[in-house]
């Protein structure tokens, strides 16, 4: 198991926003986390990834405990993708990938040939290579996003958390960015909206409501008519396509 | 890609090590030239040369044949003056780098955030009211003064929703505030020969500056220095905010607190020596930048070399523009850093 969440809890001033949830993540998979606005996706990647502490229950990567983890090294294993982060700094491409080598550095040690690949092989895999000298004022959103993952991926993480990777992205972009992300040899926790996305492209998917999961599974188990119906409040038609094999959700209208 | 990348972030506007180390030496002669003009240049001028040879007469024990008087004005009066210009030029400059970084805000600076203006009321404090019985000196008074203000201007900002754009709304209302004061203590408790030499050093003057003010401005100033470049790295991850930091591994609570004290502590010494001078933190790390690019561990030293210049010529124009009169060093650096300000403003605007 890569990424271990056991019992869970978190909150803002008594309002519980991650209620003791359980989930894992088996090496190299790619988990889905749904579920509506405020539903605690968001607090809890920010749990996995030690940004906040929970106050009670285990999070483990590996068999390791995250809270036993430094900071530091925290960062050398696990890194994050935040929806929409942005920066009125005239910086380049490449300086913010290189920005993922700052937990492989100590404060006055030089340029190394490892953290130089690191970049290298990080720009090409999320296909920024050809535009490492763009600004980055100049970007498009979905630019920015990759962007933002070759960031990630030069901190050589083994697992990778992304918060709604695909926010305000064209539909050719969020397709882009979810299989460059399921190709990716990392383990995934991607917070997500859109429900045929998920069962395209995720390998699990967890179904978060009011903070606790209420269903996880494979998209086959999980997205069925009653529990959408149930969480988001929506009508739906689910089949397999026949294209891809997935579940296909069709939204049904109130009167139809 | 011609040409690997080398050193920190930056290679926007500066290709390689090698020019940034000329730039480098360029910057140093430059500043020394600027101090060797700010000594020559005065009431009673003294040439360039002269100058240096008393330099070289007091720290080589060199026996060029200076007059006693000229010497005696190039090394008790204007050296020290300029000396204290330098550092407090690079202080306030490293001051405006940490601030703009930590709070992701292209207009912050300790002068806009109320903090000199907090600085200004704690010295006042403890020079008029004589608050702290003597054990408190003017320098740590200007010291709790800035922490409380910086303390104020957080809660003001974090109270009004905490976006990047309150943090100045919050400043004015500080500086306001702070200001108000001074006034305050100043009118009720000070005589008027005391309220005469506040509002003077109040507007920032270098006019009673002697050496004992260096052995405190230099030490700041270097440490201050110092313990920026130490933070370059963690003030390049905070690009993207302060939880993007944290996901690279940078203790941001830690970096956080270390750096407001830093720039506190530097704010303090440099307004309990010279009065608040406005805009140098504003001005010079933005100048800085458009030279080097944003990466802080060429940023750091271009800023603190780049507001050490710019001081001690601002001193030199203070003393030049009205003829036998000195003009407060505060109103020349507001006359060039106001319509800085405004252009910055304008171009942020543009920016969104």
């Amino acid at each position: 198991m890569s990424i271990s969440v056991k019992e869970a809890s978190w909150a803002i001033s008594n309002k519980p926003i991650v209620d003791s949830v359980t989930l894992g993540v088996e090496t190299g998979q790619m988990l889905g986390l749904l579920g509506p606005n405020g539903s605690g996706k968001s607090s809890l990647l920010r749990l996995i990834c030690g940004l906040r502490r929970v106050e009670s229950g285990v999070i483990t990567l590996g068999d390791q405990e995250i809270s036993r983890i430094p900071r530091a090294q925290l960062s050398r294993r696990i890194a994050l993708v935040e929806q929409q982060a942005t920066t009125d700094a005239h910086i380049s491409v490449e300086e913010v990938v290189r920005l993922g080598r700052t937990p492989h550095r100590g404060p006055l040690s030089p340029w190394t040939v490892t953290d130089e690949e690191a970049v290298a092989h990080a720009l090409d895999s999320a296909g920024m290579t050809s535009k490492r000298a763009r600004s980055w004022h100049t970007l498009s959103g979905g630019e920015r996003q990759r962007v933002h993952i070759a960031r990630a991926l030069a901190q050589t993480p083994t697992e990778l958390l992304l918060d709604e990777p695909t926010n305000h992205l064209d539909i050719q972009h969020q397709l882009d960015i979810l299989s460059l992300v399921a190709k990716l040899p990392v383990t995934s926790v991607v917070a997500l909206h859109d429900l045929n996305l998920a069962a395209m492209f995720c390998d699990r998917i967890a179904i978060l409501q009011h903070g606790r999961v209420v269903a996880i599974g494979t998209p086959e188990t999980v997205l069925t008519e009653d529990l959408i119906a149930e969480v988001f409040g929506v009508r739906t038609y689910v089949d397999r396509s026949p294209h891809h094999g997935r579940p296909h959700i069709h939204f049904l209208t109130r009167g139809g | 890609m011609a040409g690997k990348p080398e050193g920190g972030m930056p290679r926007a506007s500066i290709k390689t090590k090698r020019t940034f180390l000329l730039l480098a030496l360029l910057s140093i002669a430059t500043l020394l030239l600027a101090i060797a003009m700010a000594v020559s240049i005065g009431e009673m001028t003294i040439p360039i040369i002269t100058t240096f040879k008393a330099v070289a007469n007091r720290l080589f024990d060199a026996n060029f044949a200076v007059s006693r008087l000229q010497e005696g004005v190039i090394w008790d009066y204007r050296m020290s003056r300029a000396l204290v210009a330098a550092a407090c030029g690079a202080a306030l400059a490293l001051s405006g780098v940490i601030l703009q970084a930590l709070l992701r805000n292209p207009l912050a600076e300790p002068y806009v955030l109320g903090i000199s203006a907090g600085a200004s009321t704690g010295a006042v404090a403890v020079m008029i009211l004589g608050v702290g019985y003597g054990v408190l000196t003017l320098s740590s008074g200007a010291f709790i003064g800035a922490l409380v203000a910086f303390a104020l201007v957080s809660v003001l900002a974090a109270g009004s929703g905490g976006s990047h754009e309150r943090i100045i709304l919050a400043g004015v209302a500080g500086s306001q505030l702070f200001n108000a004061l001074t006034s305050y203590i100043v009118t009720t408790s000070a005589n008027a020969e005391q309220a005469r030499g506040v509002m003077f050093w109040l507007l920032g003057s270098l006019g009673g500056v002697r050496w004992p003010d260096v052995y405190l401005a230099a030490p700041v100033a270097l440490g201050g220095f110092v313990v920026c470049l130490f933070h370059a790295r963690a003030l390049d991850a905070f690009t993207f905010g302060s939880d993007a930091a944290a996901s690279l591994g940078i203790p941001v609570t830690r970096v956080r607190i270390v750096l407001i004290g830093l720039t506190s502590l530097m704010t303090a010494a440099m307004v309990s020596i010279v009065g608040s001078i406005g805009f140098v933190g504003l001005v010079i790390p933005h100048a800085a930048r458009f030279i080097v690019g944003p990466g802080h561990l060429r940023l750091i030293p271009a800023s603190a070399m780049a507001g050490a210049i710019f001081m001690v010529l601002a001193d030199i124009v203070s003393r030049i523009i009205i003829p036998q009169q000195i003009l407060p060093i505060g109103v020349v650096t507001a006359l060039f850093g106001a319509p800085a300000f405004a252009f910055i403003l304008y171009r942020a605007r543009r920016a969104v």
